[in-house]
């Protein structure tokens, strides 16, 4: 008996070292990886043994581009990071200056914002979870629900003009009330996505296909998933409950109950109810919003930010001045530095300003969870399928302009 | 319904220029090649989806094979490191083949005026229709098409292998 | 109407200063006079390490039972305004208990060089990398320290300060209409 299983060992080994394995270069320009970066991968047949990412392909220097912009004009190129979901990197990025001021923000500015962050949060987990299901082959719920991303799209355009890179609000709240006609729409949209959430959920939460794909896909346990420093729902998904609204609050969000998914392996499909589940609770803060929403100024007052009403700067010398200086961005922040992060679309997106006084940012850097938790990905793909590989790629919500900035 | 072209109809007979035929035919068959890299992307996904529909103007299916691909619709801002990417994507693709260039970043580099950032993809390809906008709404999108349609009706047979569009080529470095 | 502008208004503050008290004192009692200075600037308690101590002081924040910094959050480089010096700058967390805390270090900028972290953490790997591609910081074991964002062949640490930031190959622009 003995012998016999020496002689297996020593054929088992043999087979093994012999074994060759294929390089595949899923490489920048893809189909499947929504975004731009490249992965060489070692495959033995259709199993994946190792990963070597490569990003960068669309490195765009903000980092460096800030240092040259006054902070009013660095809006615009926060909005490119996480850009399903731009409006909340817009707010984190006023509160960061606001927090430098020390300025305090009206509660009805703070509760629009929840508003606006919310209505992107949607915006944003309904682009990851339908582009899930059409990575298992489900095209059906890509088509429809993205209908809905439209009418978000039409709430932002009435506030700020723009669809996607909204570079919504100012510093210190917004430049005025919002029309009737935003109001008729949001509460058109409250009223009418949960048939079309249902039907969406209907078609792929209980389907046996999308569980048998997506259960146990490219797992994560908490302990590996703290050590990489994930945030966000794909930490929530392997059992943490960590949101920054929840143990930060800013923007008030303490006077909102809800409540926070976490699901338990950290797989796939974890990942998708996770989003499926925060976009029900995003509903209810925005109704809950409404509800208590307090009166009050739409900004704070903050001569140095906030352009002065017209009629005094055709009247008024001193509103004139203002106003000529924040255009021209040429005030002046007091020196320091600060740390301000939210809870975005993938997680935590932190702030660090070095202010010199000047009227630009001395350095400013941006925390960004995909760069982050990406890192992770080589390792989670390891000993699984190709196919599997790609899908635990699009749960994970790799946003390229959030990983290269 | 598209239009037919002008020409000579009779009982079980239809006589019209072959060119003006092909212009047809190639103008409602043109199968994108969608290269989205950034924001410009995700517009272009609003785009695809029920709303603004690209598939009503002959574009439905989506290749991502540069050799199926006719019409190639760079979104969103190229880096260099990105640019032989690019370059390679488009020497790939077989004749006849159009070049959309949509967003600011992909036109003239966008408001990324920084080391990292190539400005403007007309520096590697030769681009035929540019659609500016940051992003550009899915309606200048779909002219953007519009506008390659138009070309793509006109086009003369001999166009590929005159030496004017030689020279245009080797101009990029491409043979 | 005017509004008061008040301090900010954290309903831990008094909790952070007693935690920034709490980590000065260990640090002292562990590290003597490795600690440059402990400070705290609007709601994180800042504290400037010396180098060489660094990983060790990561170290010990992480393994402390009471201190417990088992998260890290950011890592990230900077150059200091007179252009001589480059910091690392490390934001870790305490999940349980909600407390951050920010360390610092600075080193002579012909020689930046400090042991790595990702032996601590998995997740310093790739931000050590991005530190290292903008700024030209050397990790000391860190097992692929190779340039991340910019193009391999690049040879310049861009976000020092004495590189421009715009493409200086590009001929379509003026320089005297724009002010580059």
């Amino acid at each position: 008996m003995e012998m016999s299983k020496e002689t297996n060992d020593t054929v088992n080994k043999e087979v093994f070292e012999e074994k060759e394995y294929s390089t595949l270069n899923l490489g920048p320009t893809h189909p499947a990886t929504h975004g731009i970066f490249q992965n060489v991968l070692k495959m033995d047949g259709e199993i994946i043994h190792e990963a070597t990412p490569t990003i960068g392909y669309i490195h765009r220097a903000f980092e460096k581009l800030a240092e040259r912009r006054p902070y009013a004009q660095i809006t615009p190129i926060t909005d490119r990071l996480n850009y399903c979901s731009s409006p909340i990197n817009n707010m984190g990025w006023y509160m960061t200056v606001e927090k430098l001021l020390k300025a305090e923000i009206p509660k009805r500015a703070q509760y629009h914002r929840v508003i606006i962050m919310e209505l992107s949060r949607i915006a944003d987990h309904i682009i990851c979870n339908s582009v899930i299901g059409v990575d298992t082959g489900a095209m059906t719920g890509f088509l429809y629900i993205f209908q809905w991303r439209e009418k978000i799209y039409e709430i932002f355009e009435e506030i700020c003009g723009a669809r996607l890179t909204t570079n919504i609000g100012r510093i210190g709240g917004f430049d005025s009330e919002w029309k009737k006609s935003t109001w008729d729409k949001i509460n058109a949209f409250i009223a009418e996505f949960p048939k079309a959430l249902t039907e969406f959920s209907n078609l792929l939460e209980r389907n046996k296909i999308f569980m048998d794909r997506t259960i146990n896909c490219g797992p994560i346990s908490a302990e590996m998933a703290l050590s990489y420093s994930f945030t966000g729902p794909n930490l929530r998904a392997a059992g943490i409950d960590y949101d920054v609204r929840v143990m930060n609050p800013y923007s008030s969000y303490e006077d909102f109950t809800f409540t926070v998914p976490v699901g338990t392996s950290g797989d796939t499909y974890d990942r998708f109810m996770v989003r499926q589940h925060e976009m029900w609770q995003s509903l209810e803060i925005i109704k809950q919003a409404i509800k208590k929403m307090p009166e009050g100024p739409m900004h704070a007052d903050l001569p140095d930010f906030f352009l002065p009403p017209k009629e005094q700067v055709y009247n008024n010398m001193e509103a004139l001045i203002y106003h000529f200086k924040i255009v021209m961005g040429e005030t002046d922040i007091p020196k320091g530095e600060v740390y301000h992060c939210v809870e975005g679309g993938n997680g935590e997106l932190g702030f660090y300003l070095i202010s010199d006084g000047g009227r630009t940012p001395f350095r400013l850097h941006f925390r960004r969870p995909c760069f982050i938790y990406y890192q992770a990905y080589p390792e989670m793909i390891k000993g699984i399928m190709l196919s599997d590989a790609i899908l635990t790629m699009s749960s994970m919500n790799v946003i390229a302009g959030e990983l290269d900035a | 319904m598209a239009k037919s072209p002008e020409g000579i109809e009779g009982p079980g007979f239809f006589a019209t220029k072959l060119e003006d035929v092909i212009g047809l035919a190639r103008k409602n068959s043109l199968w994108p090649l969608p290269f989205a890299t950034s924001c410009c992307g995700i517009e272009f996904m609003a785009t695809m989806a029920s709303h603004y529909d690209l598939g009503r103007f002959g574009s439905e299916r989506l290749s991502f094979s540069p050799r199926q691909a006719d019409m190639l619709m760079v979104m969103g801002t190229i880096a260099k490191k990105m640019g032989p990417t690019l370059r390679q994507v488009y020497e790939q693709m077989a004749e006849p083949r159009w070049v959309l260039s949509v967003g600011a970043c992909a036109s003239s580099g966008g408001i990324f005026d920084t080391y990292s950032v190539l400005q403007g993809i007309d520096k590697i390809i030769p681009v035929d229709v540019y659609v500016p906008g940051c992003p550009p709404r899915p309606e200048q999108i779909l002219e953007g098409v519009m506008k390659i349609q138009q070309l793509a009706e006109k086009e003369s047979f001999r166009r590929r292998e005159s030496p004017e569009y030689k020279k245009l080529l080797n101009s990029y470095g491409i043979e | 109407m005017r509004l008061k502008v008040s301090d900010l208004k954290s309903q831990n503050l008094k909790s952070i200063m007693e935690l920034l008290n709490q980590v000065n004192e260990k640090l002292n009692a562990n590290f003597a006079g490795q600690v440059v200075s402990a400070e705290m600037l609007y709601d994180f308690p800042v504290f400037t390490i010396k180098t060489e101590a660094m990983h060790d002081v990561l170290k010990f924040l992480k393994e402390d039972a009471e201190l417990n910094f088992h998260f890290l959050t950011d890592l990230t480089g900077m150059q200091t305004a007179d252009e001589k010096q480059l910091g690392v700058i490390y934001h870790l967390h305490n999940m349980p208990k909600n407390l951050r805390i920010r360390l610092k270090t600075f080193m002579d900028i012909n020689k930046p060089e400090l042991p790595t972290a990702t032996d601590l953490w998995p997740a310093a790997n790739w931000m050590e990398r991005e530190t290292y591609d903008f700024f030209g910081v050397r990790f000391k074991g860190h097992p692929n320290l190779k340039r991340i964002l910019n193009v391999d062949e690049m040879d310049i640490f861009p976000m020092r300060k004495e590189y421009p930031l715009e493409d200086q190959e590009r001929t379509d622009k003026d320089n005297s209409m724009f002010g580059r």
